[in-house]
C-alpha cells in the first residue's frame, strides 16, 4: 500500500520535548519541528508529522486523520470510548493521577463521613468517576478547564483529582496527595484500520520506538 | 424553526438517497445472484431473544409494551435470522441462504459520534459444512465489495477461539481471563502484557502472547505463529490454514489478510471471524464470522456463518475511492 506517507500525531505541550528526543533516538529527523516555525504539519524521514494538543491525539487517530500517534495514558483513560490501538508504553512523561486536598485540613474526610459525599474538582471527570465508583464512594464532580489547584483554595469542592509530575504545584498551593489513582506515561497508539492495512510500516516504527525508549 | 432529532440518528436527502439506493441495489443483486434470498424481520423482538446477542453489556433499546411485555429494538440481524430459521425451517433441508437490508439500533455513549440507528446489508449461511461455509461467505463478501467499487478493500480473517483456548491452556481463568480478553478486544497491548504477567504466566510467555496478536498478513503469518505457541495456536492456525488454502484454490485469497490479533466484541462468534477495511476510511466497514454456538441456543445443530456491512460507511468509502480516481 504505497499511499501517502505514514502520518504521526505528535503532542505539543509537556510531552513535546521528550517525544522529539525519542524520535531522534529512533533515527527520525526532528530538526524542522524543533525550529520556531508556526506550521502544524511537517515532512521528514519519509513520514508526515501533525502536531496538536495531546488531548486531540485520540480523536485524530480514531478517525484515521493520523495513522499513529503519541499521547499520555491520562488522555487515553479520559477518552476510553475512543477506539485506538495502544501499542507501546514509551516510558517518558511519567506522572501520577492523584486525589489531593488542602494540607492539614480534614474537610475531605469530614465530607465523606458526615455527608457520605465529596465534592471533587477535576479536569478528568471520567477517570475520577471510574475511580470513586470502583472504590464505592459517592462524589459530586465539578469539571473545570484551567488550574484545578485553585478550586479547593476558594471553597469550590473538598478536593481535586489531577495529574501530578513533581508535586511542586500542589505544594506551592498548600495541597497534599491523599490517594494515588494511576500512573501515567506516554503511549504509542494506532488507528485500527491503519494497523491492519499498513502493518509493515507500523510494525517497523513500533520496533524502532521500542528500542529507542528502552535506551 | 429548528426541530431537533435525537443524536445518533439522521435524515437522508434525495442526492444521497439516490447514491445509497444504487449501492443497495448493487449489493442485493450480488446476494440474490448467489442464492441468498432477501428476508425481512420485525424491528422489535422480545427482549429475551435479543439478549442472546447482546451479552452482559446490553446495548439494545428496551421498552414495555401495552401488556407489560419487555421488547427490544433489534441490535443486529443475525439473531432474528437465527430465530427465523429455527422456527420456520427446522424441518427443511439445509443449507439455508438469506440476505437482508435492514436498520439496527444500539445505545451509544453520548457525543461519541456513533450512530444509534444504522443500516446494514449482509448475508447468513446456515447449515453448510463449517470450512466450506466460511469460504463461501468470504467469496460473497468479496463480490459485494467489488460491486460497491471498493477494489482496495481488505478482509481480515481471524479465529475467535484462539485466545479463549490459549488462556485455558495457560491456566488463566475467571476474572483474570475475562479482563485479558477485554484488553485483547480493545487492543490495549500495554495493559494486555501487564495483565498476562499479573495472571502469573511469566514475562517471556506474556510477551510471546502479545507478539502473537501482532501477526497479520499472508500465509507467512501462520508459519510465524507456529514458532510462538502450543496446542491452542496449532489448532487455530490449522483452521485458518485450511480456510486460506481453499480461498487460494478459488483464487480469492489476495485480499484476505490473516490476522491473529482479531477479536470481535460480539459474544456469539466461534471459529472464523471477519472484519472489512478500506484504506480510504479509518473505520471498520463491517464484519462477521461463524456462530455455530448461537444456532445451538436455538436448538439447531447447524454450522452458520455470515457478515454485515455498514451501508453508510461503505458509501463514504465509495465516495473517497471515487475522489481518489
Amino acid at each position: 500500500m504505497a499511499d501517502a506517507p505514514l502520518k504521526l500525531a505528535v503532542p505539543r505541550g509537556a510531552l513535546f520535548g521528550e517525544t522529539l528526543d525519542l524520535l531522534d533516538a529512533a533515527g527520525i529527523d526532528t530538526s524542522e519541528m524543533r525550529g520556531d516555525s508556526r506550521s502544524l504539519i511537517f515532512e521528514a524521514s519519509g513520514m508526515t508529522f501533525v502536531t496538536m494538543r495531546p488531548s486531540d491525539v485520540p480523536t485524530y487517530v480514531e478517525a484515521g486523520a493520523a495513522d499513529v500517534g503519541i499521547t499520555g495514558k491520562d488522555v487515553l483513560l479520559e477518552q476510553a470510548d475512543r477506539v485506538v490501538y495502544e501499542l507501546l508504553d514509551l516510558g517518558f512523561g511519567r506522572c501520577r493521577m492523584v486525589l489531593a486536598a488542602r494540607t492539614g485540613n480534614d474537610r475531605l474526610g469530614e465530607a465523606q463521613r458526615r455527608l457520605g459525599m465529596m465534592r471533587i474538582a477535576t479536569k478528568y471527570p471520567r477517570i475520577a468517576e471510574d475511580y470513586f465508583e470502583s472504590t464505592g464512594r459517592r462524589v459530586e464532580l465539578i469539571e473545570v478547564k484551567g488550574s484545578v489547584e485553585l478550586a479547593p483554595l476558594v471553597g469550590l469542592g473538598d478536593g481535586i483529582v489531577d495529574l501530578v509530575a513533581t508535586g511542586r504545584t500542589l505544594e506551592e498551593n498548600e495541597l497534599e496527595v491523599r490517594e494515588e489513582i494511576v500512573d501515567c506515561t506516554a503511549r504509542f497508539v494506532a488507528n485500527r484500520v491503519a494497523h491492519k492495512l499498513r502493518a509493515a510500516e507500523i510494525d517497523e516504527l513500533t520496533a524502532k520506538l521500542r528500542e529507542a525508549s528502552a535506551r | 424553526m429548528i426541530h431537533p432529532i435525537p443524536p445518533g440518528t439522521r435524515d437522508v436527502l434525495p442526492d444521497e438517497m439516490r447514491e445509497l439506493r444504487k449501492l443497495q441495489r448493487a449489493l442485493m443483486e450480488v446476494f440474490e445472484g448467489r442464492g441468498y434470498g432477501e428476508v425481512a424481520t420485525p424491528s422489535i423482538e422480545y427482549d429475551e431473544l435479543m439478549a442472546r446477542a447482546d451479552g452482559p453489556t446490553r446495548s439494545s433499546y428496551r421498552f414495555f409494551d401495552e401488556s407489560g411485555e419487555l421488547l427490544a429494538l433489534r441490535s443486529d440481524m443475525t439473531v432474528p435470522i437465527a430465530r427465523l430459521v429455527a422456527s420456520r425451517f427446522a424441518a427443511g433441508e439445509p443449507p439455508f441462504r438469506f440476505s437482508y437490508l435492514a436498520s439496527g439500533f444500539r445505545a451509544v455513549r453520548p457525543q461519541s459520534g456513533q450512530m444509534r440507528e444504522f443500516l446494514q446489508a449482509g448475508v447468513e449461511l446456515i447449515g453448510a459444512a463449517p470450512g466450506e461455509g466460511t469460504v463461501e461467505v468470504i467469496e460473497v463478501l468479496e463480490a459485494a465489495l467489488d460491486a460497491a467499487g471498493l477494489g482496495r478493500a481488505v478482509i481480515g480473517l481471524g479465529d475467535a477461539d484462539l485466545y479463549r483456548q490459549l488462556l485455558e491452556e495457560l491456566g488463566v481463568e475467571g476474572e483474570a481471563r475475562d479482563s485479558i480478553l477485554i484488553s485483547l478486544a480493545t487492543h490495549d497491548l500495554v495493559g494486555l502484557e501487564q495483565k498476562l504477567i499479573d495472571a502469573g504466566i511469566g514475562t517471556e510467555q506474556a510477551q510471546t502472547c502479545v507478539r502473537l496478536t501482532q501477526l497479520r498478513g499472508g500465509s507467512e503469518v501462520l508459519e510465524q505463529a507456529h514458532g510462538l505457541g502450543g496446542e491452542a495456536v496449532e489448532r487455530a492456525t490449522a483452521r485458518l490454514s485450511e480456510t486460506y488454502e481453499e480461498l487460494r484454490r478459488r483464487g480469492i485469497a489476495d485480499r484476505v489478510q490473516i490476522d491473529l490479533g482479531l477479536l470481535r466484541e460480539l459474544g456469539y462468534y466461534s471459529g472464523a471471524i471477519l472484519e472489512v477495511y478500506d484504506p480510504a476510511l479509518g473505520h471498520v466497514l463491517g464484519g462477521g464470522g461463524r456462530y455455530d454456538g448461537l444456532m445451538q441456543q436455538f436448538g439447531l445443530d447447524l454450522s452458520a456463518a455470515g457478515f454485515a456491512l455498514y451501508l453508510d460507511r461503505v458509501h463514504t468509502a465509495q465516495l473517497e475511492e471515487a475522489r481518489r480516481g
